[in-house]
């Protein structure tokens, strides 16, 4: 196996608030909002059919949907942390939608650094999708991540996870 | 329609009552984790390397994201009874309360134990607040929490979404 997946990718002590995640941009397709739909089995006619989504939504197109739009946070996130990086907590707010042409910027920015009293390592991050100037999107996450190189956030169970 | 005293305390009893539980129609499966997984791009080696997921996570889990989706059923599927709403208690509240429009104001997501292929999830729906009646710019209404709370075979916890609601009357 040419990548080594067993040493964490970040560190907790490699992270400081006010630290800003790597900017993910993706240029939006009609395919990207249907791919999005169907894996997350939203058979919604606003989600594939552009008819539906103009005459009956008002929408200017078909529009990426929220189950999916928490898969792009999710990927954004632990493109970051690499594997060891475990999601607790995601917060979401829908400001707007985004459409095919779109090309949506996802940014992050740590707003938290604490260890909870069972030695786990957390980092919020105040992430935001946009396009252009306009905030579409915003997710607050909460994420462990490894304290020492052996530490795995994954190994927690019970009280000793506390999301 | 105005919701009286006693259908508002009525609904309030229901607060921490687990209601409308339903296990999934199908098990975890990995066919749907890739699907999701390419639809992202998320090259994330835990769903891609099973040596990866061997070391870190125990073996093969699903992103934590993906929760929701083990309980939106395929488009068809023989012999199906209809299932519940998503979120049949907003609709319950919306209801009893006589309060025609609805907005989500926001969601949360919080991970307990990974999910990983073969499980066979359930689901239970729970009210945790009511409010008293506000007054915003959408119009007069009330608040309601509501937990989506999701275990596996074992019983374990393996997540819970929150959702806050906004029943009202346009103003």
């Amino acid at each position: 196996m040419a990548e080594d997946t067993t040493t964490p990718v970040l560190l907790f002590s490699e992270v400081a608030v006010g630290d800003r995640l790597p900017q993910l941009a993706y240029d939006v397709t009609a395919t990207t909002v249907v791919l999005g739909a169907l894996a997350s089995r939203d058979w919604r006619p606003m989600h594939h059919d552009k008819d539906f989504a103009v005459d009956r939504n008002g929408t200017q197109d078909i529009f990426l949907n929220t189950p999916n739009q928490a898969a792009w946070f999710e990927r954004f996130l632990t493109d970051w942390t690499g594997p060891h990086g475990r999601l607790a907590r995601m917060t979401f707010r829908m400001h707007g939608s985004v459409f095919p042409g779109d090309t949506m910027v996802f940014t992050g920015v740590v707003d938290e650094v604490t260890v909870d009293d069972t030695g786990c390592g957390w980092v919020g991050v105040d992430v935001t999708l946009s396009v252009g100037d306009d905030v579409k999107t915003t997710c607050d996450a909460r994420i462990a991540v490894p304290v020492e190189g052996d530490d795995n956030p994954w190994s927690r169970t019970g009280d000793r996870w506390q999301p | 329609m105005t919701a009286t005293t006693d259908t508002v305390e009525e609904m309030r009893a229901l607060i921490g009552v687990a209601q409308y539980e339903e296990a999934g129609e199908f098990p975890v499966e990995r066919g749907y984790i890739w699907t999701t997984c390419a639809s992202v791009e998320n090259g994330n080696p835990l769903f891609w390397d099973d040596d990866a997921a061997r070391a870190i996570t125990d073996g093969l889990i699903a992103p934590p994201t993906m929760l929701s989706v083990w309980f939106r059923p395929h488009h068809w599927a023989p012999d199906r009874d209809a299932p519940h709403l998503p979120l049949q208690i907003h609709f319950d509240l919306k209801d009893r309360l006589g309060l025609p429009e609805a907005v989500m104001s926001d969601n949360t997501i919080v991970f307990h134990d990974p999910v990983r292929p073969g499980d066979v999830l359930a689901t239970r729906q729970i009210l945790r607040s009511v409010s008293d009646e506000k007054t915003t710019k959408l119009g007069t209404g009330r608040f309601w929490v509501i937990d989506v709370e999701y275990t596996n075979q074992e019983g374990a916890l393996v997540g819970v979404e929150s959702y806050t609601g906004f029943g009202y009357r346009r103003g």
